[in-house]
């Protein structure tokens, strides 16, 4: 990866709910065009640091910068430039595929050709156009992921947080997603991406692994097996997270 | 080149794709008031018409037959002749052969044409005590336009206490139409916007919202335009019935009734607002709008009892309650002819509970957002 600008900064980021602390001291960058994992147990932190990240809750400590704008003071200009899969895909289930993109297209005050026009081009990429007018509770398990990418790439963001967008999703129509998204990466789009599924690690180019709301190892998946002599990220995620336990 | 859409229009649009989907709501909507008119109408009006009354007649002369017509004229009764003796009146209003029975005394032709006043005796099946006030009301009026007579005082065992359903038309329609008006409004305004924000957030859906630019005003206007729009049709349709099938009267102006009605519809919708921000449910929130408009909107707006008629605890909640302030101005628009400053205490009233009610919905808004 050739260092570009930095299209995500996060400095001591920390973030408390009442006295627990969910995300503590957390501090990364991640670069333009690149793909970056962040790894994790449930209530490791991972979709805390996200919310904090597309400025939909306040850091209580610390800072960060997303797409260049700062995420305590320029909460409305990240929101133009950022695209968000929350982790429950958030369709609206009792519309159909065609009125989810005119709805999600509307926010951003897109013109219809506009929306007319990027819907096409994601229903090519995405095979979604035999849906267009499913109802989304309709859709297989698979499609309607890809119609909440759809909705959260129709003003062409820069940035794009994806949390656990693959979960419950079969290994097939998860291979494809992780095919979409190294395209989405090589068009220049930077992705942070979070997961549980360890092997999907391999397909970023870097990965952060979260223990109890802190970062606790962060390079290349490549560099992190070799460090901890072990063939897959599985295994070099158990040992780390056992390396935890036991000096705590 | 089309212009941006804005993003309120986007939302708007997006609530009515919602209703459009879920065609069992949009027939609550048109069809829940249709059929509350007509419970209503049906049961009132059926009640206050085709009452039995057996009238015992032990002067039979001209003149009491003369007053018998009178009787027999009105609509309200169906008259039947009754020759047995005075002591099996229990057994007719047991058998509910009859809901009232009138006596004309022997002496009725004697003492008109003397010129003194005539006590007439009328006993009431008052085991329903506001069909017994009702019954009571008309007989009244008919013997009233009969010179010199009046109704005697009522025996004690019959004796009822005057507070419900009075109005001097004897017409029911008059006070269930805006009584039904404030119900349905208020119910329709609240709920579906306390629905409607709730869902987002079960959902998840709201979390997606605030990612994207749109602010929390646009988010309000959007979703409650669409239900401002429903609630307003509806109440154009009440309306609508109500004057040409139940035949009330409207002398009032209508935009000045419109106009009172948007702020009523405002209030509701803040008070769903209000809602939405405390549940998290749209179980939650649906029953919390129903208790908070169904039953403070019947029992304590002064739709079914006068509020002079309750404990004074409730008198004093009744001040918050916007039907109140609604049922002055319908009533006082369609049946006196009132305008704005005859109304302008209840209207300031509203605009001040739903300016409250915004403030608060809007900041807690704010909070439970960012939470
Ligand atoms: N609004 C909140 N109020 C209180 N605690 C919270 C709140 N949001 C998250 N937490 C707590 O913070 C911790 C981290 O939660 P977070 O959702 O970030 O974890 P996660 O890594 O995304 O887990 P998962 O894999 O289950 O999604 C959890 O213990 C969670 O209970
Ligand atoms: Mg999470």
């Amino acid at each position: 990866m050739n260092q570009r600008k930095p299209a995500i900064v996060a400095e001591h980021l920390t973030r408390r709910f009442g006295t627990f602390l969910a995300v503590d001291r957390v501090s990364f960058r991640v670069y333009e065009g690149e793909i970056f994992g962040f790894l994790g147990a449930n209530g490791a932190g991972k979709t805390t640091v996200i919310r904090m990240l597309c400025g939909l809750l306040a850091p209580s400590d610390g800072n960060a910068w997303t797409a260049g704008f700062n995420v305590r003071t320029q909460v409305e200009q990240i929101k133009q430039h950022i695209g968000y899969m929350s982790q429950k895909f958030s369709l609206y289930e009792d519309l159909t595929v065609r009125e989810n993109l005119a709805f999600y297209g509307g926010l951003y005050h897109l013109r219809r050709d506009q929306i007319q026009q990027k819907k096409q081009q994601l229903f090519q990429q995405l095979e979604l156009a035999a849906f267009e007018t499913t109802l989304a509770r309709d859709l297989p398990l698979g499609f309607k992921q890809r119609l909440a990418l759809s909705c959260a790439l129709l003003h062409d963001p820069p940035v794009l947080f994806l949390d656990e967008p693959t979960s419950g999703v079969d290994p097939r129509a998860r291979r494809d997603f992780w095919g979409l998204i190294q395209s989405l990466a090589r068009s220049g789009k930077t992705i942070f991406v979070t997961t549980h599924f360890m092997e999907e690690a391999e397909y970023c180019h870097r990965v952060a692994i979260m223990h109890e709301g802190k970062i606790v190892a962060m390079d290349t998946p490549e560099t992190l097996k070799a460090r901890s002599r072990k063939s897959s990220m599985q295994q070099v995620f158990v040992s780390l997270i056992q390396q935890q336990l036991t000096e705590s | 080149m089309r212009r941006p859409r804005s993003r309120i229009a986007a939302i708007a649009l997006k609530e009515f794709w919602h209703i459009l989907h879920d065609p069992r709501s949009l027939t609550i909507i048109f069809l829940l008031p249709v059929i509350q008119l007509i419970m209503f109408g049906y049961a009132l009006n059926l009640e206050i018409q085709k009452v039995e009354l057996a009238i015992i007649d032990l002067d039979r002369t001209p003149a009491s037959r003369e007053l018998i017509q009178h009787f027999e004229g009105s609509p309200f009764f169906e008259v039947m002749a009754f020759r047995a003796p005075i002591s099996q009146i229990e057994t007719l209003f047991l058998r509910r052969k009859a809901r009232a029975v009138l006596i004309i005394p022997a002496d009725y032709s004697r003492q008109r044409q003397q010129g003194t006043t005539v006590d007439l005796q009328l006993i009431i099946d008052a085991s329903d005590p506001n069909a017994a006030i009702n019954i009571s009301n008309y007989c009244q009026q008919i013997v009233e336009a009969v010179p010199t007579t009046r109704l005697a005082p009522p025996p004690a065992p019959f004796e009822v206490k005057s507070t419900i359903w009075f109005n001097p038309d004897m017409k029911s329609a008059y006070f269930f139409v805006p009584g039904l008006l404030a119900l349905l409004l208020v119910m329709i305004s609240a709920l579906l916007t306390s629905v409607a924000i709730t869902r987002e957030k079960e959902t998840g859906t709201l979390e997606q919202l605030l990612v994207s630019p749109v602010t929390p005003v646009e988010i309000i206007l959007g979703k409650v335009i669409p239900y401002v729009l429903l609630a307003f049709l509806d109440g154009v349709g009440i309306l609508l019935i109500g004057v040409f099938v139940f035949q009330v009267p409207f002398t009032g102006s209508a935009v000045l009734l419109a106009f009172l009605t948007l702020l009523y519809i405002i209030t509701a919708l803040s008070l769903g607002l209000m809602i939405s921000t405390v549940t998290s449910t749209q179980q939650v929130a649906m029953m919390a709008a129903q208790s908070a408009t169904l039953l403070p909107t019947l029992f304590l707006s002064g739709f079914i009892f006068p509020l002079r008629s309750l404990p004074w605890i409730l008198q004093l909640i009744s001040y918050i309650v916007p039907a109140r302030y609604y049922l002055v101005i319908v009533r006082g628009i369609m049946l006196k002819g009132n305008t704005l400053p005859q109304l302008i205490t209840p209207a300031l009233f509203l605009m001040g509970l739903s300016t409250v009610l915004l403030i608060i919905a809007g900041k807690r808004f704010k909070t439970t957002l960012e939470a």
